[in-house]
């Protein structure tokens, strides 16, 4: 979600919007992409890989990697960098493979 | 990851000068285990393939190595899957050791479910009628009711009446086995020749000489397992091969934990969590680009009438591919009359029958001639008179 410069700089004045990640409040900015959001707090990586289990964080920023894959509100395997915070949004970092539950 | 990585042969290795032992035409499944099992008693082997155009089933394929319901109208097969089936175990080892790959081997038994009552009474007729033909192979069988079903499969949708089950049935990883019988080869030596495809064929003293754009292939043994190119190259060996593409689609969900343990004919769940749902069947000719919404709706309604929780599980991926089908669907295993010493191979189980193909077929290959129980698979059952 790649943005110009200026509209960024409009941004730093808007309302904080509050988040969390894995239960831990995060404050972004309207307008932040998910991934964007986890990059200022200090969150490098979000999951772990399906099969090997090794940490992933957000690589391409603009929706091709697949790497940012959080789980957003319950719903996993949401793609960090195509998705806007919004107030109250829980985020969680996604270990291994998602679950089915039958 | 202690798989060790051989450099690929260069992209434009040419046939060697002498004469192979053993040349395929193919470098899908059926090829690539023949040629296996030929290199298990020659010493010379050479495997001719087209690149990337090849359409290729053994690269969208469903990966089941399975039992029930074959050999319907041709026992004998039922009896060449089920000693696939039982050789499968010894060619897992065999690649594992080989080559570091695992290919993902699993017979723990397998589903056909039923959605109906209709469903029910027409697959017990089936089956009854299948295992009752004479020279069948034997195997257990059983129809399960719901609660059965149930407890081998959590979470199995409300219309689900049943479904049959045997202990035969398996999966493996077709991509992944595909892989290891080329590391395979790498590693003994078969010279692997793609995008190298095979022209004109001629016999001379024993010894075929196969035109290919980078030179002349000499081989005393000739095996053609082109898939769709079966038709043509059987003709240039004085053999009519009758096959025909048929389109297969298959839809992909994205990776879960593993909870599918026994497959269904029609649904599975990989070794690294993808889930396949497929088995439709079109007459289509080569139309492989383009997968049609009306069959893969079908396919999906299926899988999530039988298993209600992937309705939540996201499709990454579909395709379609194309069946190498041969008139009545069974195998073709013949040598040539015309050319004594050429061979052809062809069906659309490549994956089941792999274990057969490199520990059995190909032996009988290496030694000349085919058993004479592999004659129901030749092309004379298509030129009885009709009455």
């Amino acid at each position: 979600m790649f943005k110009r410069l200026d509209e960024a700089a409009g941004q730093a004045g808007r309302a904080p919007v509050r988040v969390t990640v894995d239960g831990g409040e995060v404050r972004c900015r309207e307008g932040d992409s998910v991934a964007a959001a986890l990059f200022a707090s200090g969150h490098a990586d979000c999951r772990d890989t399906v099969v090997n289990e090794v940490p992933r964080g957000p690589y391409c920023m603009m929706g091709v990697c697949y790497d940012c894959l959080v789980t957003i509100d319950g719903v996993p395997n949401r793609q960090g960098c195509m998705t806007l915070v919004r107030e109250g949004m829980r985020i969680e970092r996604q270990r291994g493979a998602r679950e089915v539950r039958p | 990851m202690e798989q060790q990585t051989v450099p690929p042969p260069a992209g434009d290795a040419a046939p060697q000068r002498g004469v192979y032992d053993a040349a395929v035409i193919g470098g899908g499944l059926v090829g690539s285990a023949v040629a296996y099992g030929l290199r298990r008693q020659l010493d010379r082997v050479a495997v001719l393939d087209e690149g990337d155009v090849a359409f290729r089933a053994s690269r969208g394929n469903f990966g089941l190595v399975w039992v029930q319901s074959k050999g319907m109208g041709l026992p004998r097969y039922g009896v060449w899957t089920m000693s696939s089936a039982q050789l499968w175990p010894q060619l897992a080892a065999e690649l594992l050791e080989k080559t570091g790959v695992d290919v993902r081997l699993e017979q723990r038994g397998g589903l056909h479910a039923l959605l109906s009552d209709d469903e029910v009474e027409a697959r017990v007729k089936f089956m009854t009628t299948l295992l009752g033909q004479p020279g069948m192979s034997r195997y257990e069988w059983k129809l399960l009711d719901r609660r059965e079903v149930a407890e081998l499969v959590p979470g199995i949708g409300p219309e689900v009446r049943g479904a049959t089950w045997t202990p035969v049935d398996g999966i493996a990883n077709p991509l992944k086995l595909l892989r290891a019988l080329h590391i395979a080869f790498r590693r003994e030596r078969v010279d692997y020749l793609p995008r190298c495809p095979a022209g004109a064929i001629r016999q001379a003293d024993g010894v075929f000489h196969v035109e290919t754009p980078r030179g002349t292939l000499r081989a005393r043994r000739l095996v053609v397992a082109a898939g769709l190119g079966n038709r043509e190259l059987g003709s240039r060996i004085g053999l009519d091969v009758p096959v025909r593409p048929q389109r297969g689609q298959i839809i992909v969900l994205e990776r879960t934990r593993r909870v599918l343990e026994t497959p269904f004919s029609t649904l599975r769940q990989m070794d690294e969590g993808s889930w396949l749902i497929g088995d439709s069947q079109e007459e289509a000719g080569f139309a492989d680009e383009a997968p049609g919404l009306p069959v893969l709706g079908t396919l999906a309604d299926r899988a999530v009438r039988t298993l209600p929780a992937l309705r939540e599980v996201r499709v990454v991926r579909s395709w379609a591919a194309l069946r190498v089908m041969s008139k009545d669907g069974f195998p073709i295993y013949e040598q040539s009359q015309s050319c004594p010493g050429a061979f052809v191979a062809t069906c659309h189980s490549g994956v089941t029958l792999a274990a057969a193909h490199a520990l059995k077929l190909a032996p009988m290959i290496a030694a000349g001639a085919l058993d004479d129980d592999m004659a129901p698979f030749s092309t004379r059952r298509f030129h009885v008179q009709e009455a």
